[in-house]
């Protein structure tokens, strides 16, 4: 075997690049004929969980307080429960989606033994479970509406800034799956983060309330800024404000990203 | 002859663990090259080595006239991998598998179709093509899995443990397959500790024991080379089985223990002067046990 030649590349054959399109399209028609499969109980626990927030909320303490920073309660409230739908739909996919696809069915190594490498299965799968939570972000603002907050031109806007927020926290669900060795374990990224951000992100009451300290955390919360971004979707924006809470949801997206790629790489690539 | 792959000096190191030790392996194309070896002797990672799902510490490796780990994924492109465990995805029916692959493995539009049909032919799986996977049995799941290796049409197949916990029937059924495929001139890098499936399939065979080659070449020739051409059986209780491995020690020939009785190997060299038992032609496992060791880890 030693006079063997190495067999040279077939001429139509390239270097492939990164960031591919045929890949990320082939790891999200993946995602799409799955979710196929489960999409009811996806949907489901998606969306009615925060819809009882809404509800219990926007009644419970609706029937206490009429308004809140000028707005009515349940109108406060059913915008700032778009961004716990969002979050609940994202974060948790990612966090548990990702473990056991990588460390149970072993989905990502049958993925990346084709032509596609960690930075693209990340990316896909981010960008899947972002659509998913744009799309069930609105959910209580439709539920919202039949308690009687009323529809606007600007809430045409609220799946998009689902999607830009839902893939921030669906790479922060990655990265702290590629991080942790145990399924177990993420209750601590629950009860230490996710609880706290979802609490202080001035869905169920206003930050400006709460003490100094909390008010300049409460800007570094992902959450605060799609929550601000929907009532200003849904009652009128703010200009370079909203600006403002557009690029704070971009960075937080872009570093998660770029975490989530490092470290799924790490676990994935030996 | 072309290669189809090669490894040259591969060295993968987990911590103090060497799983990879100077490696050389080579898969002429349009042949079957077996790695044999004990379980923990590294055939896993050198395939994972060929994905780049793991990346070597040293040493050079090149598949399809692609160089690794930098132009992995063009390399990835033109070959399947079939893995030791099953990753299919479970609630997917049969055809939705391939379907998948045909879009991960970047098949045109047009031709998803028919890569469909022929892998699904190809496996004999048409008539279970809306049948969800967990509702497959073992054997048909491997077939799947090697169906959605060969979906875009790969020039090399790598074959992780293709057979590993099936029943010999099935086994027998994906050896068929698997030699179909060679005779399609697919290249084939098989990994298996099972020594009837290597000296089946593989023109040539890759004898590993921790991290490194200790044997290349065919089976035949290997097991000539190494054990001769006889060997004879032993019974008895086993203070005899040790009194008869000692004396052929003694006298020069290798052994090797085959759970009840002793095996003395390349015993045409005898003069007559043998103790009783049976004769046989030596074999791969002969081989396999004298050069990966008889403890099993």
């Amino acid at each position: 075997m030693s006079a063997a030649t190495a067999t040279p590349p077939p001429a139509r054959a390239k270097k492939l690049g990164r960031l591919e399109r045929p890949a990320l399209m082939g790891v999200l028609v993946r995602e799409v004929i799955n979710f196929s499969s489960f999409w009811k109980s996806s949907a489901f626990s998606s969306t009615v969980e925060p819809t009882i927030y809404l509800i219990a909320f926007g009644f419970g303490f609706g029937s206490l307080v009429s308004t809140v920073a000028g707005y009515d309660y349940v109108e406060f409230v059913g915008t700032g429960t778009v961004a716990t739908a969002v979050l609940f739909s994202s974060v948790f996919s990612a966090m548990f989606g990702s473990f056991v696809k990588y460390q149970f069915q072993r989905t990502y190594d049958a993925i990346l033994a084709a032509p596609v490498d960690t930075e693209e299965l990340v990316t896909a799968e981010a960008l899947w479970i972002a659509a998913r939570a744009g799309v069930f972000g609105c959910a209580p603002l439709l539920v919202a509406m039949v308690f009687g907050l009323d529809p606007s031109w600007g809430m045409l806007l609220v799946p998009f800034i689902g999607a830009l927020t839902g893939y921030g926290w669906a790479c922060f669900g990655i990265f702290i799956a590629a991080r942790l060795n145990s399924i177990d374990h993420f209750s601590y990224v629950t009860s230490t983060v996710v609880t706290p951000m979802f609490l202080t992100a001035g869905t169920f009451f206003p930050l400006d309330g709460l003490p100094e300290w909390v008010q300049v955390l409460g800007q570094f919360n992902p959450l605060h800024h799609c929550v601000e971004l929907v009532r200003h979707a849904a009652f009128g924006f703010e200009g370079w404000v909203d600006l403002g809470h557009v690029g704070a949801l971009i960075v937080f997206a872009i570093g998660t990203w770029r975490l989530s790629i490092h470290y799924m790489t790490k676990k994935l690539v030996d | 002859m072309a290669l189809a792959l090669s490894l040259r000096g591969a060295v993968k190191r987990y911590g103090e663990i060497t799983a990879v030790d100077h490696l050389d392996l080579e898969v002429p194309e349009g042949t079957c090259v077996g790695l044999l070896g004990p379980n923990g002797a590294g055939k896993s990672t050198t395939m994972r080595l060929l994905t780049a799902q793991a990346i070597a510490d040293e040493g050079e490796i090149e598949v399809l006239g692609h160089t690794l780990p930098g132009d992995s994924k063009a390399a990835r492109a033109e070959m399947g991998v079939v893995p030791q465990l099953d990753n299919l995805d479970t609630t997917l029916t049969v055809e939705q598998n391939l379907r998948v692959f045909t879009h991960l493995y970047r098949i045109p539009r047009g031709e998803r179709q028919d890569a469909i049909e022929r892998a699904l032919e190809m496996a004999r799986l048409g008539d279970r093509r809306d049948t969800r996977a967990d509702k497959l049995s073992g054997g048909m799941r491997r077939r799947l899995l090697i169906a959605r290796a060969l979906v875009h049409g790969p020039r090399l197949v790598l074959l992780d443990e293709p057979t590993v916990g099936l029943d010999p029937q099935v086994r027998q059924e994906l050896w068929a397959l698997i030699d179909a495929l060679r005779a399609e001139g697919v290249s084939i890098l098989m990994s298996t500790h099972y020594i009837e499936e290597a000296q089946r399939l593989a023109d040539s065979v890759v004898i590993m024991a921790e991290g490194s080659a200790v044997a290349t070449g065919p089976p035949s020739q290997l097991v000539l080379e190494h054990v001769g051409r006889e060997a004879i059986e032993i019974y008895g209780p086993p203070a005899r089985l040790a009194e008869a491995e000692a004396e052929a020690r003694s006298a020069g020939y290798s052994t090797r223990r085959t759970g009840t009785s002793v095996s003395v190997l390349g015993i045409e060299r005898a003069n007559g002067d043998m103790p009783e038992g049976e004769r046989r032609p030596t074999n791969l496992e002969d081989l396999f046990v004298l050069l990966t060791g008889e403890e099993a880890e």
